[in-house]
C-alpha cells in the first residue's frame, strides 16, 4: 500500500494535479498546479514549501551517541554544539560514500538523523558494545521545509526566535500549539528552514505557515521544483550522483567522498594526519589521499549556449531548453571530443541564471573551472557532443542563503 | 577597439536617449571598448520600460509590463544574470469567454487541449495544428529577426551577397511556410484563425496578440503580421512565452543600466538632447537643451525616427526622400494604460477559490468580434465604449510590487487614439479609465470597491514622458512597409544615417518596438564594425 504523509489531508486539496512520486513509499506529488515553474520561482522569488515527511529519521541517544555517530558519519561530530546540525555523510569499510542526511544535535546526548534511505541496522552495528539507543522516530515527525527569500518573515511572525537562527542553527520553538524544531536547513540552496512537527500536529502546524504565508506568494512546490532547485545549489542526490555503496555492484559505481565532491567534509588538509577520530572507511580514505587514487572530482558544467544554437539550427531545430533533469548520465570528452574523461549525472536548464547546468565527474586533472569539454547530446538520432566548461559549484548561492 | 580621439573628443560615443535599446546599445559599444555616455532627458532611465512606487508599497509598471522578446542572446553575452535579470515566468493565461466562463492556459499541454475540448472538440486538435505551424513560420523568420537587413538598393558586393543570403534562405523555407508566412505578413488575424478555431472565444484568445499598440482589428489586413511579431519571443525557449520581469520592466532597465555601467558606459540623467552638432556631412558630437556641448565621433539615435531625422537634425540637411519617407511613417498610437492598486484580489465568479488564473495575462477581448467592435471608435477618433484589456495582477507572480496582501495590476488597454475628435486627452483621461473599470467590473463583480488609487496613461502621456512620437508603442507601426528593409525608411534600415557618426538604434529600426533589445544590440554590430574600418 502506499503511504500518505500527516501533511497529506491538508496539502492534497492544494493539489489541482494529482500527480506523484512514489518516494520512499509515500506519495510525493510533483507538481500541485499546472505550472511547476511557477513553484520554482516561489522558492527563488518568494516562498514555498514542500513536504520532506518520507525521510527517514532516527533518533541517537544515550551516553555513547557521541561516539557511535563520530564513529560513523564522516565529518566530525564532535563539533557540532547543540542548537547546530550538520549535513553529512557515511561510508563503508573502503571508503566508499553509503548514504547522505542531516544530524541535529539537541544535546549532548541526544541526536536526530534525517536519512534519505533506511540505515537503521547498520548503524546499530556500529554502535555494538556501546551505551547508546538508536531508534527509528520517522513515523513520529512530519517534516515541512519552507525555503525561499521570504521564509523567514513568513516564519518569524510564527516564532520569532527564527529571525536569530544562523545557517545551519535548529531551535525549539511553538508553533499553533505544538512543541516543533525549527532548523536553518534545507535542499534549494536558498533561504531556509525545515520545521520537524509531531506527526499529530502535522495539520494545525502546516495551516499556521499557509496562513502566515498568505500575502507573501508562498505555495507549495513539488519534485519538479525540487529537481531543478537542488541542482542549481549544487546539491547531490543518492541514486543519481551515486549509488551506496554497500548496494553497488562495482566500483565504477561507487565513490569515495571526494570523488563525490564532499571532501570538505574530510575537515581539510591535515585532517588526513588526524588519528584521534577513526570513522568507517578512514583508513582507505587517508590511503587514497596519500596515494593520490581517486579517480574524479565532481563539478559544475555549464553548456556554451552559441553551440548548443549553433547545433540545434544546423539540424534544422529551433534550440530547446531541458526543464526536466536528464533522467540518465551524459558521457564528457575532452575538448578535442575524443577521449572519455568523465560524465554529467544530472543535467538541466535553470531558470534563474539562464543556463544549461550539470552536476558532473570529471579527471582530476581537468577539474579546474573553466576547463572546456564536451557533452555527448543526442540530436536528431545522431550522436554528437555539446562544448561545456567546468565551473565551481555551487552554480547558485545567494547570499541571503547563509546571511 | 583604439577610435582616434582627438582633443575635441570628449567620448567615443554619445547614445540619446536612456530606454532599453539605448542602455543595450551602450552595454555592447562599452564592452567593445568605447567611452560610451548615454543621454537620458529624464530622471530615470528606460523610457517605456519604468516601474515606479506611485504609492508607497505599490510599484506600478507605467508603461510596458511584460517581457518576452527580449533575445537570448543579448542576456548571454551582456551577462545579465550577474547583473540581477530575473524573469519570472508567467505560468498561465486567463481569457473570460464573455458568458461567465472562461479558458485557461498554463503549462501542462495535455490539460491545455482539454480546456479547449471543453469549449470545442473541433478546436482541441487544431490547436496543435495552429501551434506547430505558427512555430514553423517563426522559425523561417527568425534568421531575418536576427540579422541585419540586407540593403537591397545597395550595389557593392557586400550588399550583394547579403541579398544573396536572403534569397538563399527565403529559398530553404518550404513552400507551405513561406506561403504561411507571407498570409501572415499581409492579411488578417482572422482570416488566419479561421483556418484553425470554429469557436468565438478560442479564436478570440489566439486573436488578442494581434492587435498590440496597432491601430488594427483582428480584421484588418496587417494584424496578421503583428500576431507573428508577438510569438517570436522565446523566454527559456518557449515561442510566444511570457515572463514579469522582477520589480517589472522597470526591474530589467535596471539591470540593463548596471551591465551599461560596469562595461565602463556612463549614463547621465535630466540630460535632454536639443540637437546633433553636424559638421558638413559628419556629426560631431550633441548640444544639450542647457547649451552644453559634448563631442564624439559617434553619436547614436536611440529615439523614434521622426525626432532622429526631423528633430535632432535638421531634415533640410537630409536626403528629401528620406525625409519624405520619415514623414509618411505611421505612429498613430491607440494603446492606453490603466493601473491599479488594489485592496485585495478581484474575484471571478467561476474560479473563486484560486489565484491560478492570475498567474499570467488576462485577456479581456472575448471574442474576434469584440475587438473589432473595440477598435471601429479608434477609425472614427473616439476610444472604445468597451475597450479590450490586456491585464495582469503581478503582484501574484512577484508579491514584492505590493504590500502583503495587497495587489497592483496592470491593464494595458486599446483603442484609444491619440488623436480624439473633438476633445482632449486631459479632458477624457477618467473618462476612459472609468470604461476601462467598467468592463472589468462586469467580468469581477466588485472590482471597484478593491481599487486604491487608479493611473490613466494616455497616449498623450506616453509621448509626453517617452517622446514615443504620438504615443506609438513601437516608435512606428509594425505595418508590412514599416519592417525589415523599410523599417524605418528604404535605404536606411542599416542603423546608419546620411552624416557619417550618426546611427540609430531605436525601436523604430529593424526588427521593432517591444522589449527586445535587437536594435539596441544589431546597431552596435554597425557601429562597431564602420569603427574597425
Ligand atoms: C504603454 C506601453 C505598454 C507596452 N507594453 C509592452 C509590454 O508589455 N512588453 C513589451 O515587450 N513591450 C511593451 N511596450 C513596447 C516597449 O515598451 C517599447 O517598444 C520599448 O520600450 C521602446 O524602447 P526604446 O528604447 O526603443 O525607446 P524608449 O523606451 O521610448 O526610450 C527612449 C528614451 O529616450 C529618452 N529621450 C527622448 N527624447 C530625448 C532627448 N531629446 N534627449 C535625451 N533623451 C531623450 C526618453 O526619455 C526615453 O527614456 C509597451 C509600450 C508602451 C508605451
Amino acid at each position: 500500500m502506499i503511504r500518505t504523509t500527516p501533511f497529506h489531508p491538508r496539502l492534497s486539496e492544494l493539489d489541482t494535479q494529482r500527480l506523484y512520486t512514489h518516494w520512499q513509499g509515500h506519495l510525493s506529488p510533483r507538481r500541485y498546479t499546472h505550472a511547476p515553474k511557477h513553484e520554482y520561482f516561489a522558492v527563488r522569488n518568494s516562498v514555498g514549501v514542500f513536504d520532506t515527511s518520507p525521510l527517514y529519521k532516527y533518533r541517537v541517544t544515550g551516553p555513547d551517541a557521541e561516539r557511535l555517530l563520530a564513529t560513523a558519519l564522516v565529518r566530525d561530530v564532535r563539533r557540532c554544539r547543540p542548537g547546530q546540525a550538520q549535513y553529512t555523510a557515511w561510508c563503508d569499510e573502503r571508503g566508499f560514500v553509503r548514504q547522505d542526511g542531516v544530524v541535529l544535535r539537541h544535546a549532548p546526548d541526544d541526536f536526530l538523523l534525517t536519512a534519505a534511505r533506511p540505515c537503521l541496522s547498520w548503524f546499530a552495528a556500529v554502535g555494538e558494545g556501546m551505551r547508546v539507543l538508536v531508534e527509528d522516530v520517522s513515523d513520529a515527525w512530519a517534516m515541512l521545509a519552507v525555503q525561499g527569500p521570504r521564509s523567514r518573515a513568513v516564519l518569524s511572525s510564527l516564532a520569532q526566535e527564527t529571525t536569530g537562527l544562523a545557517f545551519f542553527d535548529h531551535a525549539p520553538v511553538t508553533v499553533a500549539g505544538a512543541a516543533v524544531t525549527l532548523s536553518r536547513t534545507g535542499y534549494t540552496g536558498d533561504l531556509g528552514y525545515e520545521l520537524l512537527v509531531p506527526a499529530d500536529d502535522a495539520l494545525d502546524v502546516l495551516d499556521a505557515v499557509l496562513e502566515a504565508g498568505r500575502g507573501h506568494g508562498l505555495r507549495p512546490f513539488g519534485e519538479d521544483a525540487l529537481s531543478v532547485l537542488r541542482i542549481e545549489a549544487g546539491l547531490v542526490l543518492v541514486d543519481v550522483e551515486w549509488t551506496d555503496s554497500r548496494l553497488a555492484q562495482t566500483d565504477t559505481e561507487r565513490v569515495t567522498p571526494t570523488e563525490l565532491g564532499l571532501g570538505w567534509m574530510l575537515g581539510g588538509k591535515d585532517a588526513v594526519h588526524e588519528t584521534d577520530r577513526a570513522f568507517v572507511g578512514w583508513e582507505a580514505i587517508r590511503r587514497e589521499l596519500r596515494e593520490g587514487t581517486t579517480r574524479w572530482r565532481t563539478t559544475g558544467v555549464v553548456v556554451d549556449w552559441q553551440h548548443w544554437d549553433e547545433l540545434h539550427r544546423g539540424a534544422g531545430l529551433l534550440p530547446p531548453v531541458v526543464e526536466h533533469p536528464h533522467p540518465y548520465e551524459s558521457v564528457l570528452y575532452d575538448a578535442e571530443g575524443e577521449h572519455e574523461v568523465g560524465y554529467t549525472t544530472s543535467f538541466v536548464w535553470s531558470p534563474v541564471l539562464q543556463k544549461h547546468v550539470g552536476l558532473a565527474r570529471v579527471r582530476p586533472d581537468l577539474a579546474a573551472p573553466g576547463t572546456p569539454l564536451r557533452q555527448e547530446m543526442a540530436l536528431s538520432h545522431h550522436n554528437t557532443s555539446v562544448r561545456v566548461t567546468t565551473t565551481r559549484l555551487p552554480f547558485f548561492a545567494p547570499e541571503r542563503k547563509t546571511s | 577597439m583604439t577610435v582616434s580621439t582627438g582633443p575635441t573628443h570628449d567620448w567615443d560615443a554619445l547614445v540619446v536617449g536612456g530606454g532599453h535599446n539605448g542602455l543595450t546599445h551602450a552595454a555592447y559599444l562599452a564592452k567593445a571598448g568605447l567611452r560610451t555616455l548615454v543621454l537620458e532627458k529624464n530622471e530615470l532611465v528606460g523610457g517605456a520600460a519604468i516601474t515606479e512606487e506611485l504609492r508607497p508599497g505599490f510599484s506600478f509598471t507605467t508603461f510596458s509590463y511584460a517581457l518576452s522578446l527580449l533575445r537570448p542572446e543579448i542576456i548571454q553575452e551582456l551577462d545579465l544574470v550577474s547583473h540581477g535579470f530575473l524573469p519570472l515566468m508567467m505560468p498561465s493565461s486567463f481569457h473570460p469567454t464573455g458568458d461567465g466562463d472562461y479558458l485557461l492556459l498554463g503549462d501542462d499541454h495535455g490539460q491545455n487541449v482539454q480546456e479547449i475540448r471543453r469549449h470545442s472538440p473541433h478546436d482541441a486538435d487544431a490547436y496543435d495544428r495552429y501551434h506547430h505551424d505558427l512555430d514553423q513560420v517563426c522559425r523561417a523568420v527568425q534568421p531575418l529577426f536576427d540579422n541585419i537587413p540586407p540593403d537591397v538598393f545597395g550595389t557593392d558586393p557586400e550588399d550583394q551577397a547579403d541579398v544573396a543570403w536572403l534569397l538563399e534562405h527565403l529559398g530553404s523555407v518550404d513552400r507551405r511556410v513561406l506561403h504561411d508566412t507571407v498570409r501572415l505578413l499581409t492579411g488578417s488575424a482572422s482570416d488566419w484563425l479561421e483556418d484553425y478555431f470554429e469557436h468565438e472565444a478560442v479564436a478570440g484568445f489566439h486573436a488578442s496578440s494581434s492587435i498590440i499598440g496597432s491601430k488594427v482589428g483582428p480584421m484588418s489586413p496587417g494584424s496578421g503580421l503583428v500576431l507573428l511579431f508577438h510569438k517570436l519571443g522565446e523566454h527559456d525557449r518557449h515561442l510566444g512565452s511570457w515572463a514579469f520581469h522582477k520589480g517589472g520592466n522597470g526591474g530589467f532597465t535596471q539591470v540593463l543600466a548596471r551591465a551599461a555601467t560596469a562595461y565602463g558606459a556612463e549614463i547621465r540623467l535630466g540630460a535632454q538632447v536639443s540637437a546633433v552638432l553636424v559638421d558638413g556631412e559628419t556629426a560631431t558630437g550633441v548640444v544639450l537643451a542647457d547649451g552644453t556641448e559634448l563631442r564624439a565621433p559617434v553619436v547614436v539615435s536611440a529615439l523614434d525616427p521622426r525626432r532622429t531625422f526631423t528633430e535632432l537634425v535638421d531634415p533640410v540637411t537630409l536626403p528629401g526622400d528620406l525625409v519624405d519617407s520619415v514623414r509618411r511613417m505611421r505612429f498613430r498610437g491607440v494603446s492606453a494604460k490603466v493601473n491599479f492598486a488594489l485592496d485585495g484580489l478581484p474575484v471571478f465568479p467561476a474560479l473563486p477559490d484560486t489565484d491560478d488564473h492570475f498567474g499570467g495575462f488576462l485577456n479581456i477581448g472575448p471574442t474576434i468580434e469584440y475587438v473589432e467592435r473595440a477598435f471601429d471608435a479608434a477609425k472614427y477618433g473616439w476610444y472604445s465604449e468597451r475597450p479590450f484589456i490586456d491585464a495582469a495582477v503581478q503582484s501574484v507572480v512577484d508579491p514584492d510590487m505590493a504590500p502583503p496582501g495587497k495587489h497592483v495590476m496592470s491593464c494595458f488597454v486599446q483603442y484609444a487614439p491619440y488623436e480624439l475628435r473633438g476633445s482632449t486627452w486631459d479632458a477624457e483621461r477618467e473618462a476612459f479609465g472609468d470604461r476601462a473599470q467598467a468592463v472589468l467590473e462586469s467580468h469581477f463583480p466588485g472590482f471597484g470597491d478593491l481599487v486604491l488609487q487608479r493611473e490613466v496613461v494616455t497616449p498623450l502621456d506616453i509621448e509626453q514622458r517617452t517622446g514615443l512620437t504620438e504615443g506609438n508603442i513601437f516608435a512606428g507601426e509594425f505595418l508590412a512597409p514599416q519592417m525589415y528593409f523599410f523599417r524605418p525608411a528604404p535605404g536606411w534600415s542599416q542603423y546608419r544615417t546620411p552624416l557619417r557618426g550618426y546611427y540609430q538604434c531605436g525601436s523604430g529600426t529593424h526588427p521593432g518596438g517591444c522589449v527586445i533589445g535587437s536594435p539596441g544590440r544589431l546597431a552596435s554590430h554597425q557601429v562597431l564594425r564602420d569603427l574597425a574600418r
